[in-house]
């Protein structure tokens, strides 16, 4: 795979062979357990293991759940507490789904920054990219209508906020909104409908995984150099990769196991540290809470929908522009969602020739200016619209659209990048001199 | 060692984008030092049998506890009361049953299989879940430092509530009389124009609560002569209520110490594994 040069499964046996002529499905497992992997990829090319594992976890725990929850406005709130309290196992299997979203969306954010710097979303590698993207929306989705399940204050509330965004789109938007909620005012068509999405999207997630798996398998993966594994041989070939089983399975597992340690330990020491305790008062909807906050993970985005008020000058012209059409809340709203579409179009936005943003020496900066945006975003988020919190969001929001918009096109013709490796193994032999050459080894290539 | 620790509490903010009003209270919560903390910590077999006495004598008066059934008072890990007191215990309820009198239902004495009642004052919340339902440590800046380091603080809100009535402070007596009494402890309650400066800041902790003061000091007569004075009292009932909220707390921090012991173990193994089979490629051998 990958066009990589390597060797294929034979089917030794005639049973092997019986199997393998009308069903080449060990063939298929083989191929993609052995595939030829850049043997230099450093521990930031563990969380796509750790996001499998994850998926799988919340699928498992959920499907327990769903054994005992009902979806109904006067008894979900009191069946979670029959899972926390009279459930076998029951209040760790909550747990650790609630504490499981958590997990996911660290590992998914490092997982796209890790791409975000090593140029991963670049040709040949796009598809692999707007797939991530298009499961990365749906994972949002998924994580949004769980919430809203043990139907708390927040669910119920945040609920109400959310889907008001949609009631922002101009014209229709009341009718989008009646059409999502099933009804004119969050309840029981609402709670019922995410409960059946919550338990659906998942599986789609999941076959998401296999054609993301797929594509990045049909390009061979990226590595920290950026550099390509040399595909003139099945020799050179081997100088560059190593088989997938056992050695980066193992490593895999390894990061996995330590992550899951901090994890376990969330769960079983602070299991609502990341929650909200207004979720454990039962839906009231004639009870505002007096702080809707959303999850961590939707922070960052949640701050930029909130930045773009009534007074900022951007907004007054395309106000303006269009007739009043675009208003404030619906131009937060279309700057959310053009947040997350400025970075799906990354890899067309990007004009470098150099991939790895290891060999750009000013792309480093902006590159950590961004992930510095992103966590000064996530705080914003969660603090109230006012003085001076309103002018740290506008100008963090303004530099995410930068980044993309700006900084990747120019830098790409401004900047000069400083040469990579001419090969995989060069790179590799960088760190782990070759025997006899007494050159000690240096650091582990992990960064 | 009780440290008080003064904090903003009760950001309030509004829904929509862009407009957003916001009234910052200051509360004393005091970080009480209770024996469920931290990763080993566990209830007090006894202070949650006079909590539960605390919440059966007082606050059963108004509140309610429907999550919680009888029979999870003789769970071990809780209150742990022997079995007989239990069915005894929950023979002083009576529940509506519907399937007496023939469909149409009657009374009876509560078994230890019945829940709790709710509570019998309408604009009395159920406590079940009061203690996670409350966060006593916030911040600073939203960035939840604090809860990370003290716990979300729910038993010390709790603690600190019943033990936060104060005299209303002098600035109150200007204007117009509060309803509800003063209470340092409480964030979302009224607050007088008078003790709020030209700034908009609010000149004392707390606000006004409509629960009127539950505890004096020496409320209980305890059997194991522990102290009855209004903190000890406030800090029993706490951890009563942060039992019914949390009754599996035990079990979990005992399967979360399983977890995280077994997983090192696993880690150490996988390095050494790993270490192992890429040697031969890292020119180690």
């Amino acid at each position: 795979m990958g066009g990589i040069p390597h060797d294929h499964y034979e089917p030794k046996s005639g049973a092997e062979k019986w199997l393998h002529s009308r069903l080449p499905i060990v063939g298929l497992l083989y191929d993609t357990l052995m595939i030829p992997t850049p043997k230099n990829l450093n521990w930031m090319w563990i969380w796509g293991i750790v996001l499998v594992f994850t998926l799988v976890l919340q699928i498992a725990t959920g499907v327990v759940l769903v054994m005992h929850y009902v979806p109904h406005v006067d008894m979900a709130f009191a069946s979670v507490e029959h899972i926390m309290r009279d459930v076998n196992g029951g209040h760790m299997i909550r747990y650790f789904h609630m504490n499981g979203a958590s997990l996911f969306f660290v590992a998914v954010y490092l997982h796209m920054f890790r791409s975000l710097y090593y140029g991963s979303y670049k040709a040949p590698r796009e598809v692999t990219w707007i797939v991530g993207m298009l499961m990365y929306l749906l994972m949002m989705g998924t994580a949004f209508m769980g919430y809203v399940l043990p139907w708390g204050q927040m669910s119920f509330h945040g609920t109400a906020v959310i889907t008001g965004l949609f009631g922002a789109i101009p014209f229709i938007g009341d009718s989008v909104q009646t059409w999502l909620l099933g009804a004119s005012a969050v309840g029981q068509p609402a709670l019922n409908r995410f409960f059946s999405l919550h338990y659906l999207l998942p599986f789609i997630l999941l076959g998401l995984t296999i054609v993301h798996v797929w594509a990045f398998h049909s390009t061979g993966n990226n590595n920290p150099t950026g550099v390509e594994v040399r595909r003139t041989s099945k020799e050179d070939a081997a100088k560059d990769t190593l088989p997938f089983w056992p050695y980066f399975v193992i490593k895999d597992l390894f990061a996995l196991a330590v992550i899951l340690a901090v994890f376990v330990a969330v769960v079983g020491f602070m299991p609502n540290y990341l929650g909200h305790p207004d979720n454990y008062i039962p839906a009231n909807p004639l009870a505002t809470p007096s702080h809707i906050v959303p999850e961590w993970y939707f922070l960052p985005f949640y701050a930029i929908l909130r930045a773009f008020t009534a007074d900022v000058w951007v907004v007054q012209i395309v106000q303006f522009l269009s007739f009043g059409i675009i208003d404030a809340k619906f131009f937060g709203v279309l700057a959310m969602f053009g947040a997350i579409a400025v970075m799906a179009l990354a890899p067309w936005l990007d004009t470098s020739t150099v991939r790895s943003g290891r060999y750009r020496p000013t792309f480093k900066w902006w590159f950590w200016l961004l992930v510095i945006d992103f966590i000064v975003l996530m705080w914003v988020g969660a603090r109230p619209a006012e003085y001076p919190y309103d002018w740290i969001s506008l100008i963090a929001s303004a530099y995410w659209f930068a980044y993309f918009l700006v900084i990747l096109p120019l830098l790409g013709v401004i900047e000069k990048p400083t040469t990579p490796p001419s090969t995989i193994e060069e790179d590799f032999n960088a760190h782990y001199a070759p025997k006899g050459d007494g050159a000690k080894p240096a650091a582990s290539p992990a960064e | 060692m009780f440290r008080k620790i003064t904090l903003t509490a009760a950001t309030a903010l509004a829904l929509t984008a862009g407009q957003a009003t916001a009234a910052e209270v200051e509360t004393e919560i005091t970080d009480f030092a209770f024996p469920f903390e931290g990763p080993f910590g566990s209830y007090d077999q006894m202070q949650l049998q006079r909590g539960l006495q605390v919440y059966t004598e007082i606050c059963a008066a108004c509140h309610g506890l429907e999550l919680v059934a009888f029979r999870n008072l003789h769970d071990e890990g809780g209150p742990h009361l022997p079995e007989d007191q239990t069915r005894a215990y929950a023979e002083f309820y009576e529940v509506f049953d519907q399937s007496l009198f023939d469909g149409e239902g009657d009374f009876r004495p509560a078994t230890p299989a019945d829940h709790f009642p709710g509570s019998s004052v309408s604009n009395a919340p159920d406590l079940s879940l009061m203690a996670k339902a409350r966060a006593g440590f916030h911040g600073p800046y939203g960035t939840g430092i604090s809860q990370f380091v003290n716990g979300m603080g729910g038993a010390e809100y709790i603690a600190s509530l019943l033990s936060g009535y104060h005299e209303e402070p002098e600035c109150a007596l200007e204007g117009e009389p509060m309803d509800g009494f003063y209470n340092v402890a409480f964030a979302a309650g009224g607050f007088p124009e008078s003790c709020i400066d030209d700034h908009g800041h609010h000149m004392v902790p707390g606000s006004w609560i409509s629960m009127s003061q539950p505890l004096w000091g020496d409320d209980v007569v305890y059997e194991d002569g522990s102290s009855t004075d209004i903190e000890a009292v406030a800090q029993d009932v706490a951890a009563f209520l942060m039992w019914t909220a949390e009754p599996k707390l035990v079990a979990r921090k005992q399967a979360g110490l399983t977890g995280v012991l077994f997983l090192i173990v696993l880690s150490v193994l996988l390095y050494l594994t790993n270490k192992r089979i890429w040697a031969p490629h890292k020119n180690k051998e």
